[in-house]
């Protein structure tokens, strides 16, 4: 395996493992939260680290994972105090808990492979140096070893728990009388999350675990009504960003996990706009469409409602009309013709008229609106 | 009588702030019941600590003598409609099926039998057409019927329900009615958190009046009078003439 597509191979791994668990996060309304654990993950790395001096040890594994829970833990006990809301509490958690790593860092560890720019950023270009030896024989790199076992890891976790995840997350009151416990549902998701940012960090860097886990969840989001569909389509677009962002990168000569973080920014923003049925423009052409079909409708009924009466031909004139409409001559005109071609309106001598098949569509909608409320 | 409910000494207090004061109360078996007060009197809060959502400073919950736990898979619970986020990516037909998910217990998938029995249950409710619909498409008298439908699957022979015609059209209101008139009459009991004073006696034949302590429970016909509700709603009233 070459090292292109080992480093490929290690950020698309990352990229699954990360959101796979990011759509539980992102439907629970917690990506913040996310973000929070990827720094303060630090912490917990630091103190294990000064405990057995060895970067490799799994302690950090299991230092960190408990970092992030306590980071949950300390949030949510914050938060039930009532006095601060719940992204104050992680606004005032994560400073604390990331700060205290960093300063760690700079007094007792300026001299190891340990310091803040490679937890924020990693670097993934170093990552296949790092390789997994058995009995003499290079397999690859322990990168990807790390993270193929976190993966499966949570692959195991949402198949076995996909049913008590659903419910606790759609509504834990529910789940909770059903026997189903969110809480446990709740710190189980939250330690998986460090897991994964912790096996993430040294490879590919907290901003990218946070990117990962929460841009392609949402992004999926806009394009599917299905929680199944949603896990897979992350992941799907979790893998094309790593592999926009590797090739933009070697292109731009910039960095790599940097540049994977800004592709999942414009594969999201691209899905923003164009999503067919949630995406920004077709929400717009929407809007515009009905606002149209809303102008058609109230055109009709001006209409109906001064047919006969005395001022009629000021009302109704075809020169006169938009003043009443209070609508500019132009909109008026095209409504017009508009509704003209589909035989809904007339002119009989300089005045407006509407033709049977007019009235009755105006009257259904009409009760339609009516009816709706 | 048989009591499907028997709750003592409950207080529920958030810190030094008592939401309950020692709720004593007895809810016969098969009884269709309305728990009425005014805004803040703890309504929710009771069932809640009823079933266990929320621990209370004192007391406990007996059904049918036994501790909640032991229980479980005979109480229902119909949420208010507000407390989910109806975006979520799911279609009718498998909210309904959640319903079974107490039953399956861990790890355990729903499979076909809880398909069905889930279709069943939007047929009583009159949304069978809706099964593969979004959830977010629904309005919120259809919101409602999916919840309801969801209490029929759990198959309980208690169900409490918080608010379930609150926000809903004239006519989901009158088939949520008819359906807890049907489970009345096979033998279930039917506990519902109500707003609305005026269908208190057409609706229902039970009344607890509840402001943070129990004014009053029993037969409609019984408590649910001036003299009791004047007790229920007095800080309005006294706030109205001051």
């Amino acid at each position: 395996m070459n090292v292109q597509i080992e480093i490929q191979l290690i950020a698309i791994v990352v990229a699954l493992a990360c959101s796979t668990l990011g759509v539980f996060l992102i439907l629970r309304k917690m990506a913040m939260m996310a973000d929070a654990i990827g720094h303060t993950i630090l912490f917990g790395i630091v103190v294990a680290f000064f405990i057995t001096h060895d970067l490799n040890s799994p302690l950090l594994v299991i230092g960190a994972a408990l970092t992030g829970t306590l980071t949950v833990f300390l949030v949510e006990s914050i938060n039930k105090t009532k006095l601060v809301s719940e992204d104050s509490s992680i606004g005032l958690i994560f400073p604390l808990l990331f700060s205290i790593g960093v300063i760690l860092i700079s007094l007792y560890a300026g001299d190891v492979h340990l310091d803040t720019d490679s937890v924020l950023l990693g670097e993934i270009a170093f990552a296949p140096f790092n390789r997994f030896v058995v009995n003499g024989v290079d397999i690859g790199p322990s990168s990807l070893y790390v993270m193929g076992t976190i993966l499966i890891i949570n692959i195991i976790y949402v198949s076995l728990f996909y049913k008590e995840l659903k419910i606790s997350t759609f509504d834990p009151g529910l789940a909770m009388v059903l026997g189903i416990s969110p809480g446990i549902m709740h710190y189980s998701l939250m330690t998986l999350v460090s897991l994964t940012a912790v096996g993430a960090f040294d490879a590919v860097g907290a901003i990218l675990v946070v990117a990962f886990m929460v841009g392609p969840p949402t992004a999926a989001y806009l394009l599917t009504d299905d929680l199944k569909d949603m896990i897979f389509l992350s992941g799907i677009i979790g893998t094309i960003s790593v592999i926009l962002g590797y090739w933009t990168a070697r292109i731009f000569d910039v960095a790599i996990a940097g540049m994977m973080a800004v592709m999942v920014g414009v594969v999201f923003l691209l899905i923003f706009f164009f999503a067919p049925d949630r995406g920004l423009l077709s929400i717009m052409r929407r809007k515009k469409r009905q606002k149209y079909d809303f102008a058609q409708i109230s055109f009709l009924m001006h209409v109906i409602n001064h047919e006969g009466a005395e001022d009629e031909r000021e009302e109704l004139g075809k020169n006169t009309i938009h003043e009443h409409l209070g609508w500019n001559k132009e909109f008026v005109k095209d409504i017009f013709n508009n509704l003209y071609s589909s035989n809904l309106v007339y002119i009989e001598d300089d005045i407006i008229k509407v033709t049977e098949k007019g009235r009755d569509l105006a009257i259904s909608n009409a009760e339609e609106i009516v009816n709706g409320i | 009588m048989e009591y499907a409910v028997a709750v003592n000494d409950l207080t529920v207090a958030y810190h030094k702030k008592p939401v309950l004061w020692d709720i004593d109360l007895e809810i016969p078996s098969g009884v269709l019941m309305a728990i009425v007060g005014p805004n803040g009197a703890g309504k929710s809060t009771l069932i809640k600590t009823m079933l266990n959502m929320i621990k209370p400073v004192t007391g406990e919950t007996r059904f049918w003598g036994e501790v909640y736990e032991k229980q479980r898979k005979n109480i229902g619970y119909v949420p208010q409609r507000g407390s989910v986020d109806w975006d979520f990516p799911t279609n009718v037909l498998d909210v309904v099926t959640m319903g079974t998910y107490g039953e399956l217990g861990w790890f355990k998938r729903p499979g076909k039998k809880e398909k069905e029995i889930a279709i069943r249950a939007l047929e009583k409710v009159d949304m069978l057409p809706f099964a593969d619909r979004q959830i977010s498409q629904l309005s919120g008298g259809q919101q409602q019927r999916v919840f309801l439908a969801r209490a029929l699957v759990q198959n309980a022979d208690i169900y409490f329900m918080d608010e379930p015609f609150q926000g809903v059209d004239a006519k989901t209101e009158r088939a949520i009615i008819s359906l807890l008139r049907e489970l009345r009459s096979i033998g279930k009991t039917v506990v519902v958190v109500h707003h609305d004073l005026q269908t208190v006696e057409e609706y229902f034949d039970w009344v607890t009046l509840l402001n943070k302590v129990i004014i009053a429970s029993g037969p409609v016909e019984k408590v649910f009078n001036e003299e009791n509700l004047m007790k229920a709603y007095k800080s309005k009233v006294d706030k109205l003439f001051s």
